[in-house]
């Protein structure tokens, strides 16, 4: 009986790496065809350094994510403490607004977004893309910190005040430190969030600007390169690595 | 600064406006209540989402209901119910003019309909199949005996950080005629199959994308669960079966139905999926929507078909909360 269980957890598996495994053997194929195996190379690997179109897409992925998870983490922790120490019916109020992205199919979040845009008469573009992310980023942001919040006990805060603290210095002191874990959760969150999005930054940016993601949208019509899976595997490794260093620190912590 | 950030000037009036007022009314605050009022401190958001979400939620609304000219009309979901219909208008209008009968020449167009029903169609056949092979997968994770749960999740999470487009494109090289799979059934001596550019491809690629986002939040709900439940189960007699289907099964409602809704919603919506593994022949849902606003330009039309996906969603929602009204079933975590 474990044995089937452990198969059937195992096909499972199989069946979410077959495309990694494929993708990653096809970005050390010599040749360029999807099937055929043409030998070992770091062809694409070295052409990925050189192809300003992958690079500038990387460059604008990556400095998005860092920003949208930076102004997402400052504006969702704010607006999460602010909402905990509100009374009951704003609170639901702004809860149903942060809720509400969450109920919007992504393509009609971009797509009001476009339509905000367009209407506005502001080009889309990086700054376009980065507002948009920043909006999807944040309920989550906050919706990771308010359930720390909850579990706070209240009167440490109220204990801090009639010892003389400042409100900001209580704040600084007593609330942020403990809803820690949840910040960096919320910020975590929101940067793989942004990393991997695509409908949304589809809509909202300019042909001219692209993420990954779009560059590989339109890179589907005319077929992708293999330049892209390099890219791809390099970003997987690197991910993986960054996990295995964030599991090693967790556990060394622990251990102490 | 890059050269691309091209917002108009008063945009950044704005901005900058929104800020000074948000320091200055933190300021005033702590003044008058010797001390900062802490709910202040969700304005900057709450202006944030009025101006990036409810703003752009009005303006398709405002789209719908109105025509190029910026006039109220219902046409646009007349369109929606009936894709000939501003043709079939002028068919009509035509016929009075001559005085001539044309209703036999007036015909429903119902491409937009079939595609709704199409779309919801494959979502429930994703979330079905999602579901039958998530459950089973979600138990065996969150068995005790097995210890397997956290490294699961994580195994079950990696494969989500590669780009999702990526991964889509790769099962073109399993699936494609010169494909993988196609060679190995060649290898055998059997006859190769068109896997490629059909609805199934389109399924499989769905439920690949999806079926983390069913097991997680069944997995995590039964990991919470009282593992004594169980025992006291079989001490009272049941079987394993008797006691997956009377006790499991009942208590894992939550993350099933959290599970559902995780899967249909996306599904629903895809856009990009069909178009790479279907070839573009299928059309969902999300590909009209995207084609009404990009490929016609025609923005009344498709802020309406918007408004009526976002309806739908809402609708399923409402019925799946009052199934499990606490929302017991949590998230990814």
């Amino acid at each position: 009986m474990k044995f089937l269980k452990k198969t059937y957890l195992g096909l499972i598996l199989i069946f979410l790496y077959i495309p990694i495994v494929v993708l990653i053997i096809q970005s050390f194929n010599a040749g360029e065809s999807r099937a055929l195996w043409e030998g070992f190379s770091l062809h694409w690997y070295a052409e990925l350094f050189q192809d300003e179109r992958i690079l500038n897409a990387l460059y604008v992925t990556l400095s998005i994510a860092v920003l949208a998870m930076i102004v997402s983490t400052i504006l969702g922790t704010l607006a999460a403490i602010g909402i905990h120490a509100m009374r009951k019916r704003p609170q639901a109020m702004m809860m149903t607004l942060t809720n509400l992205p969450n109920t919007m199919p992504d393509i009609v979040t971009g797509i009001s977004l476009m339509l905000l845009f367009l209407f506005t008469r502001v080009e889309r573009g990086y700054v376009t893309m980065l507002l948009a992310h920043i909006t999807f980023d944040t309920p989550y942001v906050i919706l990771s910190v308010l359930p720390k919040l909850k579990q706070m006990n209240r009167h440490t805060y109220e204990a801090a005040l009639d010892l003389g603290a400042t409100p900001l210095y209580a704040l600084v002191h007593i609330i942020i430190p403990q809803c820690k874990q949840g910040i960096i959760t919320g910020a975590m969150l929101a940067f793989t969030l942004s990393l991997d999005d695509f409908t949304i930054s589809y809509f909202t940016t300019s042909p001219l600007v692209q993420n990954l993601s779009t560059l590989i949208y339109s890179a589907t019509r005319t077929g992708i390169d293999p330049t892209l899976n390099a890219l791809s595997a390099l970003m997987f490794v690197a991910l993986l690595v960054l996990l295995l260093i964030v599991n090693r620190r967790t556990a060394e912590e622990k251990a102490q | 600064m890059r050269s691309d950030m091209t917002l108009p000037s008063w945009a950044w009036i704005v901005m900058v406006a929104g800020l000074v007022a948000f320091v200055t009314m933190i300021v005033v605050s702590i003044r008058r209540h010797q001390g900062v009022k802490r709910s202040l401190f969700a304005s900057p958001y709450a202006l944030w989402m009025i101006i990036f979400t409810v703003l752009p939620v009005i303006l398709i609304s405002y789209y719908a209901f109105t025509d190029v000219n910026g006039a109220f009309t219902l046409d646009n979901f007349k369109n929606f119910w009936d894709s000939h219909y501003e043709m079939n208008k002028v068919i009509a209008a035509e016929g009075e003019r001559l005085g001539v009968d044309y209703s036999a020449y007036i015909q429903r167009g119902s491409v937009n309909v079939d595609t709704l029903v199409y779309s919801l169609w494959m979502a429930f056949k994703c979330t079905l199949i999602c579901l039958i092979v998530g459950y089973p997968a979600a138990l065996f994770m969150a068995d005790r005996h097995m210890k397997l749960g956290s490294t699961l999740v994580v195994l079950f999470i990696i494969p989500m950080w590669m780009n999702f487009l990526l991964r889509t494109v790769a099962w073109m090289s399993l699936l494609e005629d010169s494909g993988l799979i196609n060679n190995f059934l060649r290898w055998l001596g059997l006859d190769s199959v068109q896997l490629m550019y059909t609805s199934n491809a389109v399924l499989l690629g769905m439920v690949y994308n999806f079926l983390p986002f069913m097991v997680f939040p069944i997995y995590t709900v039964l990991s919470k669960m009282d593992y004594r439940l169980t025992e006291a189960s079989a001490d009272l007699g049941c079987n394993s079966f008797q006691t997956l289907y009377k006790v499991t099964m009942p208590l894992s409602l939550p993350g099933v139905i959290s599970g559902i809704t995780m899967v249909f919603m996306p599904s629903v919506t895809t856009f990009f999926i069909p178009r790479v593994l279907g070839g573009g022949y299928t059309m969902m849902f999300g590909d009209l929507i995207e084609a009404k606003f990009l490929t016609e330009g025609n923005w009344n039309a498709g802020s309406a078909l918007s408004l009526l996906m976002m309806l739908l969603i809402l609708v399923s929602l409402s019925i799946l909360r009052k199934v499990d009204p606490n929302g017991e079933g949590g998230g990814l975590a």
